[in-house]
């Protein structure tokens, strides 16, 4: 049976690509994934090959043709998302739900499909990576992630690969359900902020109402080491174990500018080492 | 004016930056558009006056009424019906609430329920007046709460709006008819990368926008050329500095212990409110 682990956060920023890149390297027979479609990161550091491209059209938008349409209003009277006025659809505020169409007396609105986006499989020098890019200010983001998921599956199996490792997005709404349903493991990276521990504590909750086991990495833990032991001791309350202690390390930004996981930029530093550590733990934990 | 902070990449400094810039303003109100994660009220330690619950309309079908004839499903966009054999099912976190069911049911069997999807909390954090949202854990669409939080803005104050992460619709609820968007980003890789798709967003809502960068000198100087590339102002550079980060992390607004940044916010809004003239 093919394992899967999503590495999430909550709060933006905190890490989770920088450190899915580095399991990527350590990782010996997986498929990687970026399940943040709408600002993903990891393409930067893995560099894949793209071998399949496929179209993502999922959202529908409402259009009138104003030479049919006989302006009695009946669309803006029914729209709930003050999407029409003066007979013109903000294509922003439109969700597609086709209310307007129905309620047209003469037929002059129709919703037509756009591309959303872009869904990918690619190859990289770690793995096969299923990967994804949505359309600057669209929706679904969740449909599309659940596309990479799937993806990742047909090619996991198809390969013999016995792990799959999504780098997720950020908040606790739909694209991250999306990211972490029926998955065997999601390990939070936290940074030791008062903003990042309150993150955490959602992002547990999260894991916790869909019955994810959950671990718990700390980031740039030396940046606040009372924060980082008030992590520690709420973990231990409520059964969460914390699998690894990262030190902050300009190493890590260098190594992104260099588009490269730190962990093979700078093997023998401290937060590659801690990390190797930390997907050991990891790694026992779900196989 | 309606200034939203905005970035992309999470974690760049959009909250440390809108929290900042109202605390050294007047006649100010903070909204955070975050719902998923709100961080904006641990560094500013609002007094909560209110907390008001926020509800979408869901259907309920009425089983003696039903026929099972399947139109209300079919119509739905969103899959958030389904028709059984001898019942008509309702997934209530996949509807948008948009009456369509109710409108197509030819027996007037299916009526509508609020179900809460979140909280408003509002209140003062000495002068700031500030409103956020709060999504009830497990709940996917974030964007009707935005709305919600949205619906809070009194437009004779100065209105700073933080925006979520991403560059998805969440965003676009948050920045739609606002007058001007501060992006904050970071001179990494990660930070342009994301910080080129949320330009792409602005462009498309037509909402103007200038740049602050975020812990300055770390990284590298893509973000500079890309910006004068593009004809986009940076409006500011927060350096990287041990003292900033560890004061954000016991959520304390930097402004506080280093008032000098106080002018340099306001002059900031000043050559905002330029560039709108």
């Amino acid at each position: 049976m093919t394992k899967e682990m999503t590495i999430l956060s909550g709060k933006g920023g905190t890490g989770k690509t920088s450190v899915t890149a580095c399991f990527a390297v350590l990782a010996k027979n997986a498929v990687l994934t970026d399940c943040d479609v709408d600002a993903p990161d990891l393409h930067l550091l893995l560099k894949p090959k793209i071998m399949e491209t496929q179209e993502f059209k999922a959202s529908r938008v409402a259009v009138i043709d104003s030479d049919t349409c006989v302006q009695c209003k009946k669309c803006e009277e029914h729209c709930r998302f003050g999407a029409i006025a003066n007979q013109v659809v903000d294509p922003i505020l439109c969700e597609g739900c086709g209310v307007c169409v129905y309620v047209c007396p003469v037929a002059a609105i129709k919703l037509e499909k756009r591309v959303s986006g872009q869904a990918f499989i690619s190859k990289t020098k770690y793995g096969l990576m299923s990967h994804a890019l949505l359309n600057p200010g669209e929706e679904n983001s969740g449909k599309l992630v659940a596309l990479v998921r799937k993806n990742a599956k047909k090619i996991a199996e198809k390969n013999n690969c016995d792990l799959i490792i999504n780098d997720g997005p950020p908040g606790i709404g739909c694209p991250v359900i999306a990211s972490v349903g029926g998955v065997d493991v999601g390990i939070i990276v936290v940074e030791p902020t008062l903003s990042g521990i309150h993150d955490m504590k959602r992002a547990l909750e999260l894991l916790g109402y869909f019955k994810i086991p959950a671990l718990v990495c700390v980031n740039k833990h030396n940046l606040n080491e009372q924060n980082t032991s008030d992590i520690v001791e709420f973990c231990e309350a409520n059964n969460v174990e914390v699998v690894g202690k990262i030190p902050f390390d300009s190493i890590v930004t260098k190594a992104m500018v260099e588009g490269k996981p730190v962990i093979e930029y700078a093997p023998d530093s401290k937060v590659s080492q801690e990390i190797k550590k930390m997907y050991k733990k990891i790694h026992t934990v779900i196989l | 004016m309606i200034t939203t902070v905005a970035s992309g990449k999470g974690g760049t400094g959009k909250t440390t930056v809108a929290v900042n810039l109202a605390l050294s303003l007047e006649n100010v109100q903070l909204l955070d558009c975050d719902v998923e994660e709100p961080n904006s009220h641990i560094l500013l330690h609002p007094k909560i006056t209110q907390t008001k619950p926020v509800y979408s309309n869901v259907p309920v079908i009425s089983e003696d009424l039903c026929i099972h004839c399947g139109k209300c499903a079919e119509f739905c966009e969103f899959n958030a019906l389904f028709i059984a054999p001898k019942a008509t099912m309702v997934f209530p976190e996949l509807c948008h609430s948009c009456g369509g069911c109710m409108l197509v049911c030819p027996k007037d069997a299916i009526t509508e329920k609020q179900r809460q999807i979140g909280v408003i909390k509002s209140g003062k954090a000495n002068k700031i007046e500030t409103s956020y949202g709060e999504l009830n854990v497990g709940e996917a669409m974030a964007v009707p709460l935005i709305k919600a939080v949205k619906n809070e803005m009194k437009p004779n104050k100065n209105v700073i709006l933080d925006a979520p992460p991403g560059t998805a619709c969440s965003l676009v609820s948050s920045v739609h008819r606002t007058d001007y968007c501060i992006l904050v980003t970071e001179p990494t890789p990660f930070g342009l990368h994301d910080l080129k798709i949320t330009v792409q967003v602005l462009k498309d809502l037509k909402v103007p926008m200038g740049v602050v960068i975020n812990r300055a000198g770390l990284g590298d100087r893509k973000v500079y050329d890309y910006c004068k590339k593009e004809n986009i102002p940076i409006l500011m550079e927060i350096p990287f500095s041990k003292e900033i980060a560890e004061l954000y992390s016991r959520g304390v607004p930097f402004v506080t212990k280093m008032p000098e940044w106080k002018n340099r916010f306001q002059e900031m809004l000043k050559t905002i409110q330029r560039c709108q003239k």
